[in-house]
């Protein structure tokens, strides 16, 4: 097994007695997870554990995974083998503490709904069955799109938001969840420079929060920048661990395989990180 | 409905005179009529709010595919029925029959989706062919075997609204109450759903509970409409209202409002033009009804039509060769000359293909009529505002040509828009995001105003 376990201040006590790499204080423990799509493995026995309020990147190459890795943890799709574990609980037990970005082309930006409605999605669990949105939780998802500065494009029918902006509003309904633990599909991906700010303003006031941040990146220019952790993944773990120790020539190497467009792309990474 | 009062035969048809049509319209054209215009209208309320939710949880194809996987159901139900001494005829042993088999068809697609590699159109026209196939041989077996008449069962096919009991009727509108409090009170549970799915799963919602409440609600409204509109025709109650409200409304609530009241409105009319017209079968003309409707909404519709969509291009083109003539003015006063351009220069500028004969002259009035130029001798001249933006588009233009050659390396993938389109749809904070970029590798863009002063 290649992978490199990350702990942090191991705590003892609760979780599974039988692994005591699994503890409580980690927000997310990957054990062993195998994901198969029509027999063909896409995810090969993965191990990790999360260490707490950290920004944590997962960065591969196209079809390693990444995505997967996320839905994997979520359950959206069926593991083969192995064993999630949330604060060394169940994903049901932590349900409300977690909270979820999805990829902005997961859905129809057409729907009849505005940017609120959405926001306000993230809050349906706390309303419950059957119930209507309230003012008060319209008011809390106001405030959630005032925190990624679509605050005045609340009433726009999503699909009149460019895509940077409706990227913003899937933040913004991940934070009207207000969860301990975040996963982000590639937050990212294709946004302009004002959402991808916002974004980061996001992260890093989430961090300061006291939360745990999960998020699928593909630009490996600023991985160094943005994030504290990078799980480096090609079907399984090639590396994990601080920016600093993890984020180097040869792991990035042995993620990407020969592929030199993006071996000189993360050369020029390499030596962006080390000269900070 | 030309009619115009006197009964004229037009190919062996009699229409019917104005008072006629009010009196049924009005609900006075005796009981029967009454029963079968309250029906379908109930039904076409039902059909419409639940059709919004097959609509955009994309389960369009698949409500076409339950409804022909009824027949079987109808022919075995009837078969079983006469076996078992109930009377095989009777309306409530039918449906339960073609419940039965059209969710059985569902169910087969959602195998075939999860154990094979099709893709659910495939999966879809399989199941939906099969099943009308299965249903088709039932109902020959029932026409050539069984003592009683069964002919009364393509009836399903076709539907045949005429044939509406008070007891069908009070049917339809337990379904249309069904419909509207269930979506009253889940629809924020369905919204989640249709729109995205895997939040609502990864949120703890139960997403197969919602979905069977949805799809439960689709069934059933299918399944009562077979006899008022036929199984072939069934899947058009539902989706038709919804599309044709979608032109209308950008909020859900308002999507499903205007819905139930379209589907409501075709039931009623198209039950009402087959009441006055007896050889018009009433499904057809409920659907040929709600299809008209959608014809309106997609061409007039005031922001998703065609007209205004089309009408919204024109503008944009106008504003866009307006502010080409003004650049190529502007260019003309900075390099020395005046700023003015002549007639053959405007027409060798704006350039639209065949329209440019009558877009030309709609471009210079536009100017005209915004300040922006005046007419001279032969062509135009560029008022002080005019010049202001004509300076505007040239630096625009030239911020987006320096950027596009100083990050020729990335800006080609990112950038699908043409230089002279873009130059006209920066927005500010794009244009200052363009500045300082530039201004981070030591280029500046001269400003140009300083000519025009």
């Amino acid at each position: 097994m290649s992978a490199s376990k990350v702990k942090k201040g191991s705590g003892g006590g609760g979780g599974l007695g039988a692994r005591p790499e699994h503890s409580s204080d980690s927000p997310l423990s990957i054990h062993a997870v195998t994901v198969a799509y029509h027999r063909k493995p896409v995810l090969w026995d993965v191990d990790y554990d999360a260490p707490s309020n950290q920004l944590i990147a997962i960065v591969g190459p196209n079809g390693a995974g990444k995505s997967t890795l996320i839905k994997a943890c979520l359950g959206l799709v069926p593991r083969a083998s192995g064993e999630v574990e949330f604060w060394g609980g169940s994903y049901r037990q932590a349900r409300s503490r977690i909270g979820y970005v999805p990829q902005r082309e997961s859905v129809d930006w057409d729907f009849p709904v505005s940017a609120l409605d959405v926001v306000c999605m993230g809050r349906y669990r706390k309303i419950g069955w059957c119930k209507p949105v309230t003012r008060s939780h319209k008011e809390a998802g106001l405030e959630c799109l005032d925190r990624v500065g679509m605050r005045a494009y609340a009433h726009r029918q999503i699909s009149m938001l460019s895509g940077g902006q409706q990227q913003r509003v899937f933040l913004a309904r991940a934070l009207a969840q207000e969860a301990d633990l975040y996963f982000m599909d590639e937050p990212f991906a294709g946004v302009d420079a004002a959402t991808e700010r916002a974004i980061v303003e996001v992260l890093r006031e989430l961090k300061g929060q006291g939360k745990t941040v999960i998020a699928v990146h593909h630009d490996l220019q600023t991985v160094a920048e943005y994030f504290d952790r990078v799980i480096l993944l090609n079907m399984r773990v090639v590396a994990a661990g601080a920016v600093e120790d993890v984020f180097t020539r040869e792991n990035l190497h042995k993620t990407y395989g020969g592929r030199l467009t993006l071996l000189s792309e993360a050369a020029e990474a390499i030596a962006r990180a080390g000269g900070r | 409905m030309a009619g115009g009062g006197g009964s004229i035969a037009v190919v062996g048809d009699e229409l019917p005179g104005w008072s006629e049509i009010i009196e049924t319209l009005m609900f006075r054209a005796g009981y029967n009529t009454n029963i079968v215009i309250m029906g379908t209208t109930l039904l076409g309320l039902a059909a419409g709010v639940i059709g919004v939710f097959a609509l955009l949880r994309k389960r369009s194809l698949m409500t076409d595919a339950l409804s022909h996987a009824t027949l079987p159901g109808i022919g075995l139900a009837f078969l079983v029925g006469g076996w078992m001494g109930v009377d095989g005829r009777s309306l409530a042993v039918l449906l339960l029959g073609a419940t039965v088999t059209g969710v059985i068809g569902v169910v087969c697609i959602q195998g075939i989706l999860r154990y094979t590699r099709l893709r659910e159109d495939a999966a879809i026209g399989i199941v939906l062919s099969v099943f009308f196939g299965a249903g088709v041989v039932v109902l020959s077996y029932i026409q050539v075997n069984a003592a009683s008449g069964a002919a009364g069962l393509n009836k399903f096919i076709y539907g045949q609204t005429a044939a509406m009991s008070e007891r069908d009727a009070m049917l339809m509108g337990a379904i249309a109450v069904v419909a509207v409090v269930a979506t009253v009170l889940f629809l924020k549970e369905f919204a989640l759903v249709c729109f995205n799915e895997s939040f609502a799963r990864v949120n703890g919602w139960s997403v197969s509970a919602i979905d069977l409440i949805m799809m439960g609600l689709v069934v059933a409204v299918t399944v009562a409409g077979l006899q008022a509109v036929g199984l072939i025709l069934v899947v058009a109650m539902l989706i038709i209202p919804a599309v044709s409200a979608r032109f209308w409304s950008e909020r859900l609530w308002a999507l499903v409002v205007l819905a139930g009241l379209i589907g409501a409105a075709s039931g009623y009319f198209g039950s009402v033009v087959s009441a006055l017209m007896p050889r018009k079968p009433a499904g057809a003309v409920i659907v040929l009804t709600s299809g008209v409707i959608f014809a309106i909404s997609m061409v007039c519709a005031p922001k998703r039509g065609v007209i205004s969509a089309g009408v919204r291009r024109g503008m944009v083109s106008l504003r866009i060769a307006g502010e080409h003539l003004l650049e190529e003015a502007y260019g003309r006063g900075e390099s020395g000359g005046r700023f003015a351009l002549t007639s053959r220069e405007i027409s060798r500028a704006v350039r639209i293909g065949v329209w440019s004969v009558v877009f030309g002259p709609v471009v210079r009035a536009g100017l005209y009529w915004r300040r922006l130029a005046r007419r001279t001798r032969d062509g135009i001249e560029l008022t002080e505002e005019g010049v202001r933006q004509g300076a505007r588009v040239r630096r625009n233009h030239r911020l987006w040509e320096q950027y596009l050659v100083s990050y020729a390396d990335i800006a080609p993938s990112h950038v699908d828009w043409s230089v002279d389109q873009v130059e006209h749809v920066l927005s500010d904070e794009l244009i200052r995001e363009l500045e300082t970029q530039l201004g981070a590798r030591g280029i500046v863009v001269s400003d140009g105003v300083g000519v025009a002063r």
